[in-house]
C-alpha cells in the first residue's frame, strides 16, 4: 500500500489560550518508525491523545488510512481500527496475570457479550506464547502484573499493544526508568515490532533515539521545528537554540 | 478452590441443620431451635443477598452503590403486591377486589399496574425485571456521562431517597405510609406457620447459594477480567478497545436483579414493606457488611452480612441507643485496619504460613 498511514493536516488545541498544539502537521508513511523529541510542554504527548481519541483537537484533521478522519471517533473505536498505545507510565492491569493482561488485550470481540462467555482457544494461547518469547515474560506468566518489576511492566504493557496487532503503535518514553540493558533491549525490540507495524516513539533519551537511527521529528511549542535525521536534527541551528543548546 | 465449597457447605448445610433442629427436635429438647431463630436466619439469608449484589458492583466494577436497597425494595414491593392480593376477601374491609389500603382511601378500580399481581409468577417476574429497567435506564445514563467515584455514590443515594419519597405518598398506590402487610399465605402456605418459615427459610439458601455460584462464574469469566481491569485501570482497557460503560452497565443490572430477588424473598418472611426500606441508611449498611466481610471476595459479602447483623440483633435488643455508633465504629475500624474484611485477615494468615513464591525464590537462590 502506497500513501500515508497516518496525516495530521493543521491541527490546534488549546488549553484556557495556551496551545499545546499550534497548527501541526504530519505525514506517517506505511511501516515507518518515527522519533518525537522535543523539550517538555512542546506538544509531544498532547499529539498522543489527539491521535488516540483522547483529546478533541479545536481545528484541523488526523486521518488515518486512506480518509478516517479519527477526530470523530473514540478511544475504543480508534483502538479498534488498529492504533495501539504505550503510556509513559506503565499502565498494565495490576490484580491480573501476566497471562491474563496478553488474554484481553488479544484483537478480537470487545463487547461483553462475547466475553461472558469466551473459552480461551488453542489458537489464542499460541498467539500468548509467541509474545511471551518476545517479551522475554515466559516464566513470568502466572504472576500479578503488580509483582513485576518496572522494566518488566514496561514490557508487558509493549506485549499487549502486540497481541493487540494494530497497524500503528504509538510509544511514549518507553525507556524511562530503564537501566542502560533493558534501554538497550527495548530498542531492540522496538525495531522487531517495526519490522511489521508503523512505530511513532516520543522520548527524551537522545541516546535511545539514536541508537533506533530513524527519522526524527522535533516538536517546539506545539508544531514541527524540524524533521530528518537525527544527525540532520542535531545540527539544525534553530534545535540547538531551543532544546539541544541548553 | 476451597473458599466456595466452605461458602456452600456453610451456607446450605447450615441451613438445613438449623431446619432439621428446628422440626425434628420437640421443643422441649435442649437442641430445638424455634422459629423466631428461623425466621431471622432467613432474613439474614435475605440480606446476604444484597451484600452480594453490593460486592458484584463495588468490589468488581469499583462503583460504590450508596442506594441497592432500593433494588432490594423494588423486588420486595413486586411480591408485596401478590401478598396483598393473595389476602382476597380476608382483609379488614373483606372486599375482593381491592386492598385494604385501597378501600380506605376510597379508590374504585385496581390501578392497572397491579393486574396480574394475582399471580406470584407475575410478582417474581416484576421483582427481577423491574429493578433491572431502573439500573438500566439509570446506569446507561451515569455509564454513559463517565460519572463515577463519589458523584456516582451521591446519584444512587439521591435515586433511593426520591424513591422512598415518592412511596410515601398515597397517590403511587402502593399503601403510602404504612406500606403492605397483614399478609396470609403465599402460594397456598399460611404465612407465619411453622412449616411455611422454614419452607421460606430454605428456598432462600438455595437461591443465596445459586446467586453465589453464577456472581462467582461472572467474576472468573473472561468479563470478569475486563470488569476488574476496567476498575483498577480505566484508560488502559478504552485504549485496548473495550467499552468500560458497557461492562459495567451489564454487572450493574445483574446486581440489580439479585438485589430485587433478595427482596422479593425478605417480604413473605419479615411480613411488612413500606417506604423506610428505601431509606439511605439501609443502602450504606449494606456496603458496611460487604467492607465487614471483604469487599471483592463474595464470601466476605455473605459472612459480613450475617455477622453484621447478628451483632445488630443482639445489640439493638439490649443496648438500642448504642447501635448506630457500634456501626460507624466497625466501618472505621474496618477501613483502618482490614482494608480487605475478615476474609482479607484470613487469606492473609494462610499466606504467612505458607511460603511466598518469593521466599521460595530467595531460599532457593541461598541455598542453590
Amino acid at each position: 500500500m502506497d500513501g500515508t498511514l497516518l496525516y495530521l493536516d493543521g491541527v490546534t488545541v488549546s488549553f484556557d489560550g495556551f496551545r499545546a498544539l499550534n497548527d501541526l502537521s504530519l505525514v506517517l508513511e506505511p511501516g515507518e518508525m518515527r522519533a518525537v523529541i522535543g523539550p517538555n510542554g512542546a506538544g509531544k504527548t498532547t499529539m498522543m491523545d489527539v491521535i488516540t481519541g483522547k483529546t478533541r483537537p479545536d481545528t484541523g484533521r488526523v486521518v488515518f488510512g486512506a480518509d478516517t478522519d479519527l477526530t470523530k471517533l473514540d478511544e475504543p473505536a480508534i483502538a479498534a481500527l488498529g492504533i495501539g498505545r504505550k503510556f509513559q507510565k506503565p499502565t498494565v492491569f495490576e490484580p491480573l496475570s501476566v497471562w491474563d493482561n496478553l488474554l484481553l488485550a488479544l484483537a478480537g470481540d470487545r463487547s461483553p457479550r462475547f466475553s461472558l462467555w469466551a473459552r480461551e482457544t488453542a489458537e489464542e494461547r499460541e498467539r500468548i506464547e509467541a509474545i511471551l518469547v518476545t517479551t522475554k515474560l515466559t516464566e513470568h506468566r502466572t504472576r500479578r502484573a503488580a509483582d513485576l518489576s518496572h522494566g518488566q511492566k514496561q514490557w508487558l504493557e509493549i506485549g499487549m499493544l502486540l497481541a493487540q496487532e494494530p497497524r500503528l503503535l504509538l510509544v511514549d518514553e518507553p525507556v524511562a526508568g530503564m537501566t542502560d540493558a533493558e534501554t538497550a533491549q527495548t530498542a531492540d525490540l522496538l525495531r522487531e515490532i517495526n519490522k511489521t507495524r508503523s512505530v511513532v516513539v516520543v522520548e527524551h533519551d537522545m541516546a535511545f533515539v539514536r541508537a533506533l537511527g530513524v527519522k526524527v521529528t522535533v516538536l517546539h511549542e506545539g508544531s514541527v521545528l524540524s524533521e530528518g535525521s537525527i544527525d540532520h536534527v542535531s545540527e539544525d541551528p534553530r534545535v540547538i537554540e531551543v532544546y539541544l543548546g541548553r | 478452590m476451597r473458599e466456595p465449597v466452605i461458602t456452600l457447605t456453610c451456607v446450605l448445610g447450615g441451613a438445613a441443620l438449623l431446619a432439621v433442629l428446628n422440626l425434628a427436635v420437640p421443643e422441649t429438647g435442649a437442641l430445638h431451635v424455634s422459629s423466631f431463630v428461623i425466621g431471622l436466619t432467613g432474613k439474614y439469608l435475605c440480606y446476604a443477598i444484597l451484600a452480594l449484589a453490593v460486592d458484584l458492583v463495588w468490589g468488581y466494577a469499583g462503583i460504590l452503590t450508596l442506594g441497592h436497597a432500593a433494588f432490594f425494595a423494588l423486588g420486595g414491593y413486586a411480591m408485596g403486591m401478590y401478598l396483598m392480593r393473595e389476602i382476597g376477601a380476608r382483609g379488614v374491609y373483606a372486599n375482593p377486589l381491592l386492598p385494604d389500603f385501597m378501600v380506605f382511601l376510597g379508590w374504585k378500580h385496581l390501578p392497572w399496574y397491579w393486574f396480574g399481581f394475582d399471580h406470584i409468577g407475575v410478582a417474581l417476574i416484576a421483582a427481577m425485571v423491574v429493578p433491572a429497567i431502573l439500573a438500566g435506564v439509570f446506569g446507561w445514563l451515569t455509564f454513559r456521562s463517565r460519572v463515577s467515584g463519589v458523584y456516582l455514590s451521591i446519584i444512587t443515594q439521591a435515586l433511593t431517597y426520591a424513591l422512598m419519597l415518592a412511596f410515601f405518598r398515597n397517590e403511587m398506590g402502593f399503601g403510602g405510609n404504612n406500606g403492605m402487610t397483614d399478609f396470609k399465605d403465599i402460594a397456598g402456605f399460611p404465612i407465619g406457620r411453622d412449616g411455611t418459615t422454614v419452607g421460606l427459610m430454605l428456598v432462600t439458601a438455595v437461591v443465596l447459594a445459586a446467586a453465589y455460584l453464577l456472581s462467582r462464574a461472572l467474576v472468573h469469566s473472561r468479563y470478569g477480567k475486563v470488569l476488574i481491569a476496567a476498575r483498577d485501570t480505566e484508560s488502559r482497557t478504552r485504549f485496548l478497545g473495550y467499552r468500560p460503560e458497557h461492562y459495567k452497565l451489564v454487572v450493574w443490572v445483574i446486581s440489580a436483579v439479585l438485589a430485587g430477588i433478595g427482596g422479593a424473598l425478605y417480604v413473605p418472611q419479615v411480613g411488612i414493606i413500606n417506604p423506610s426500606e428505601f431509606a439511605p441508611a439501609n443502602s450504606i449498611e449494606a456496603v458496611i457488611w460487604v467492607a465487614v466481610g471483604g469487599r471483592g471476595t463474595l464470601s466476605g459479602a455473605i459472612l459480613g452480612a450475617v455477622l453484621v447483623n447478628l451483632g445488630k440483633t443482639w445489640l439493638t435488643g439490649a443496648l438500642p441507643e448504642v447501635w448506630l455508633f457500634a456501626l460507624g465504629g466497625l466501618f472505621i475500624v474496618v477501613t483502618l485496619f482490614l482494608p480487605r474484611g475478615l476474609i482479607g485477615l484470613a487469606a492473609r494468615r494462610r499466606r504467612r504460613d505458607a511460603p511466598t513464591p518469593a521466599a521460595v525464590a530467595a531460599a532457593r537462590e541461598v541455598t542453590g
